[in-house]
């Protein structure tokens, strides 16, 4: 592994800037504009044991057209699926600009063995996926293995090669510390990950502001160490309007303009997008919207 | 040493909670004599949101209790108003009744929950049937909750006016938003406290304080709401609820010149007002001797 500091996270300071930006109201056009950016930024997922292949057609549906009677909508960034639904959603997007993004490396545990998972890795790519997904060993992470976690992260990226993206699941639920956070996304940018992750969804809590900020901060300081830009996607728990112009704030404002796009900024969510729909209607039409005029997948 | 008498803050009632509005504004409220006696929350467009959120949440527990558990909950509102009745007979007379006045209020208060406590489980029963069909089908039709139902409460009974509208909306398991009366909105306030006792999920029922005419807009035009009841004479507020609901297509009751002390305005006829009506075609074998469904 590489030889990198070990930097300490400021747990107060975090705390105070998170609470200046959920203080913040956004309204109007930028509130629009806000609204839009985040759907387009959105991996619309399904990541159930019952998920059948009419559910994934629908949601490949849902993502291309997220709410016709919207003039000028855009479409969501990608479809997130596990690998033996790869194939079918690829076919489903086709033309349409949507990635294909898969979970893979035994998710959501992450527990097995390095072979299991290149297997599970090349099993997703060759079935078309654009974007991979991976968990990282949270276990071994733990006792103190960093060596090995960054190793399997590098084995991984090798095998997704150039082409395919790869997100680091850091699943900041079971990491405890801002600290540990703060060290899993170092040794997950170093390893060569494109993208780093929260969370996986599976376990409370999920994605928050604060675990956001601190992986938005490691981005920075990679960034100026290196010139290498790393992408950021928090997934789980966001399921409002609200929280996700807040996370669009905390990326604006620790990152800038250049992160604000689906290339480098991504939602993990699968009710977002309907409350996203929700408000821009509201903004369109004055009047608050039910669920009941909005496609549930 | 003489003490100094600690005034109530009053507050709204929003899922289960009491929040200030979110606004920030507030008007006075006066007694008889032109003393200032509290001040009251201006609820916002805001407030009303956030109700309908919280409404629509608790609808889904509340239309899934049994009738027999909201049943024993509406009587248990009427036990802990008998209970706190010295308060609510004095806040009566604070803003205008006679003692007398005050108590018949309370007390009638107290009866119509038990009232419509008892048609929980009963009103289904009178008010659904069996229908005759030409095929071998079973044929039903039952009422069910319309849903989350909003409220412009009267304005001329503080508690009576609240109590007649609420019960009947939520026996059936709806959930409610009501806007309490603006000038006599004291007990509405201690109603809501009385409720959050008694066992009633949070959000079932909300209470907002406020302007009508300001808030009506709001009401009306909200998609999430499926049912609408005006208590007024307002003819343009009629016809601007009537035109708003065109929205999404709520179910609007407006009731106009009631007496809500007499008892003649109790009724389960009330409760079917804010229910929809479900008719079910079941197949069976043939069993009336004409060949057909009952």
């Amino acid at each position: 592994m590489k030889d990198f500091k070990i930097i300490t996270v400021d747990q107060v300071g975090i705390g105070d800037r998170v609470s200046r930006i959920t203080k913040r109201s956004v309204k109007n056009e930028a509130k629009i504009h806000g609204l839009r950016m985040a759907l387009n930024m959105i991996d619309l997922t399904t990541l159930e044991g019952a998920d059948t292949i009419n559910k994934v057609k629908q949601l490949c549906y849902k993502g291309m057209h997220l709410h016709d009677a919207y003039p000028d909508l855009p479409t969501v960034a990608a479809i997130c699926v596990y690998p033996n639904f790869v194939g079918l959603a690829k076919e489903q997007l086709k033309g349409s600009g949507i990635n294909v993004a898969s979970v893979a490396t035994a998710f959501p545990s992450g527990n097995s063995s390095l072979e299991v998972k290149i297997t599970d890795t090349k099993m997703a790519i060759d079935a078309g996926a654009d974007e991979v997904d991976m968990v990282i060993s949270r276990g071994k992470f733990h006792q103190g293995e960093y060596n090995y976690v960054f190793d399997e992260i590098a084995k991984i990226k090798e095998t997704c090669g150039k082409n395919v993206r790869l997100k680091t699941i850091l699943e900041t639920g079971e990491l405890g510390s801002l600290d540990n956070i703060r060290r899993a996304s170092d040794i997950a940018m170093h390893a060569g990950s494109d993208f780093i992750k929260t969370s996986t969804g599976k376990i409370s809590p999920a994605a928050t502001l604060p675990v956001t900020l601190v992986m938005l901060e490691a981005i920075k300081d990679y960034y100026y160490e290196t010139g290498i830009q790393i992408g950021m996607k928090p997934a789980g728990g966001i399921s409002n309007s609200k929280l996700a112009l807040q996370y669009l704030m905390l990326v604006k404002e620790t990152l800038g303009d250049k992160w604000l796009t689906n290339q480098w900024f991504r939602f993990g969510a699968s009710s977002l997008a309907n409350d996203l729909l929700m408000q821009l209607e509201k903004q369109r039409s004055g009047n608050y919207q039910s669920k009941d005029y909005f496609s549930k997948d | 040493m003489s003490r100094i008498e600690v005034l109530k803050t009053y507050k709204m009632y929003i899922g289960g909670k009491f929040p200030r509005t979110e606004s920030g504004r507030y008007y006075s409220l006066k007694n008889t004599k032109g003393e200032e006696i509290a001040n009251m929350c201006t609820g916002s467009r805001k407030d009303f949101r956030n109700a309908v959120v919280e409404a629509r949440k608790a609808f889904e527990l509340w239309s899934n209790r049994t009738a027999y558990n909201r049943s024993q909950i509406l009587y248990r509102i009427a036990e802990m108003l008998e209970g706190r009745k010295a308060q609510f007979i004095d806040e009566l007379m604070q803003i205008g009744s006679t003692k007398k006045q005050a108590e018949n209020e309370v007390f009638t208060s107290i009866d119509r929950l038990i009232y419509y406590a008892g048609w929980a489980d009963k009103y289904q029963q009178i008010s659904s049937s069996v229908n005759p069909v030409s095929g071998p089908y079973f044929n039903f039709t039952i009422q069910e909750p319309t849903g989350v139902v909003a409220v412009i409460a009267p304005e001329e009974n503080g508690l009576i006016g609240l109590v007649s509208t609420i019960a009947p909306i939520i026996v059936s398991g709806n959930s409610c938003i009501v806007l309490a009366s603006e000038s006599k909105a004291l007990c509405s306030v201690s109603f809501a406290e009385v409720v959050n006792s008694s066992d009633v999920p949070g959000g079932v029922i909300n209470i907002l304080t406020g302007n009508a005419e300001e808030l009506i807009p709001h009401f009306s035009t909200h998609k999430d709401v499926n049912s609408m009841l005006y208590c007024g004479n307002d003819k343009k507020a009629t016809q601007l609820i009537k035109e708003n609901s065109t929205t999404n297509l709520k179910r609007i009751v407006v009731k106009k010149d009631i007496d809500w002390m007499k008892n003649e305005n109790e009724s389960p006829y009330f409760i079917t007002k804010f229910t929809e009506v479900k008719t079910t075609w079941h197949p069976i074998e043939k069993i009336g001797a004409s060949g057909s469904g009952y």
